[in-house]
């Protein structure tokens, strides 16, 4: 049976008694299930509707993290102060405004697309994921939930509470998607990048590239590797910097794009990135 | 079959569907509201729009469950307003509207715009409506458009 749970005790104790799937905004698994006009959503499981699970719906600032809850829109999200402009900037660029009303983060996680805006910008900010389950929470970091197109690590019994982005500083950011247009399109390939430096010298390097591979990419032994170089020697080596991600960067075909243009649009984002430092 | 009660255009209803109905469907047919209509049927045009709590949202890809509890304006309720009337009436004298389908969409967008942003530039014009498509005006006459209501409205947003 399909179930409007009133609070999160209650849709916990759905999905330990049953076998559901969680419909947050719904902005893709609508459709993904897509059928017959007039016809209900042809779901393959029983839904556990959360959309006014109002309990999820929340964003709060703590000393380490911003908590955002599961339901929260994107428009939301785009209101608050306290939400990182970088996940912002990744956001005005998702759908359009009647879809950011609706849609959420939570949502893109579980939809596990490798080309997710929002996700991208998850990865860069090292976020963790808060799991609920009637027999209680675990907190994961993103790149453990997602493993793949569609995949993901959440077990049938769990379902996404919040979502925790550690709150750093970074003297940089950056962000660039590349689509067909600017509203209603997916990416192509899309990067996001932070860096933090001190007296000229690159003491962090963030890259996060998006629709590239099965996951979204994100390798800190690369980062590592370019940390403490001065912002001159680092710019002179963007091509270093560039090539040290060319066996991570394994695009496909698809409707929206080819390999070799994603390709290539990648290295270009990636030297973009440090160039503007 | 579930029972799903929400606030729609000012009186409380009450359906009896399935939850995993497109609101769309249950809009246009159980309820007999045709002015939301659907064009792409998958989030990207607009022209199924209504009001959820006043902020645009598109009913082909929104279930019934959702709407629960929720207040809900199609452009049938929209309309009986003093805003409507300014918004129809910038639309005319700009010549946005031609064969019409996406007018009902376009409208509800100008409201959640104009109810967030009362002065809105080009710009936050443009962004309101990029989840809006017209295959008719080009769009600078709904721009337009907008921008007269904002201004002929003053006060009302």
């Amino acid at each position: 049976m399909n179930k409007i749970p009133e609070s999160l005790n209650e849709a916990l104790q759905y999905l330990k008694e049953g076998t559901y799937d969680v419909l947050a905004g719904g902005t893709d698994i609508m459709l993904k299930n897509r059928g017959y006009a007039e016809a209900p959503v042809p779901f393959k499981k029983n839904m556990l509707y959360i959309f006014n699970l109002d309990e999820l719906r929340y964003i709060a600032t703590h000393d380490e993290h911003i908590a955002i809850g599961a339901v929260t829109s994107y428009a939301s999200m785009l209101r608050h102060p306290d939400v990182p402009d970088i996940l912002k900037r990744s956001i005005r660029q998702i759908a359009g405004p009647a879809l950011r009303h609706v849609a959420t983060l939570a949502g893109n996680i579980g939809n596990a697309s490798p080309s997710a805006d929002g996700v991208l910008v998850l990865y860069l900010l090292d976020a963790r994921i808060i799991l609920a389950s009637a027999d209680g929470e675990r907190e994961v970091p993103i790149e453990d939930v997602i493993t793949g197109p569609g995949k993901h690590t959440i077990r049938p019994e769990e379902m996404i509470k919040e979502i925790r982005l550690p709150r750093r500083t970074f003297s940089n950011t950056f962000f660039k998607k590349v689509g067909a247009r600017k509203a209603d399109a997916i990416s192509k390939t899309s990067l996001a990048g932070a860096a933090r430096l001190h007296d000229n010298v690159v003491e962090e390097l963030r890259i996060a590239i998006g629709a590239v591979n099965v996951t979204v990419v994100r390798d800190r032994s690369i980062e590592a590797s370019f940390k403490g170089l001065t912002l001159e020697d680092l710019k002179a080596r963007v091509d270093e910097v560039a090539a040290a991600y060319d066996s991570l960067i394994r695009p496909i075909d698809d409707q929206r794009s080819n390999a070799r243009y994603r390709k290539q649009v990648s290295f270009n984002l990636i030297e973009a990135f440090i160039r503007q430092l | 079959m579930a029972e799903v009660t929400f606030t729609l255009n000012g009186e409380e209803v009450t359906v009896d569907k399935p939850l995993n109905m497109r609101f769309l469907d249950v809009l246009r047919t159980t309820l007999d509201l045709t002015g939301a209509k659907e064009g792409c049927g998958e989030g990207e045009c607009g022209a199924c729009a209504v009001l959820l709590d006043g902020r645009i949202v598109d009913t082909c890809i929104l279930p019934l469950a959702s709407v629960a509890g929720r207040d809900i304006v199609t452009i049938e309720g929209y309309r009986t307003t003093e805003r409507f009337q300014v918004l129809q009436n910038a639309f005319v004298k700009e010549g946005a509207v031609q064969c019409g389908i996406c007018i009902p969409g376009m409208i509800i967008a100008a409201e959640s715009l104009l109810s967030e942003n009362p002065d809105p530039s080009d710009d936050a014009i443009r962004t309101a409506l990029s989840g809006n498509l017209c295959r008719c005006t080009g769009y600078n006459m709904i721009i337009a458009a907008i921008r007269r209501a904002a201004k002929e409205g003053e006060g009302l947003w």
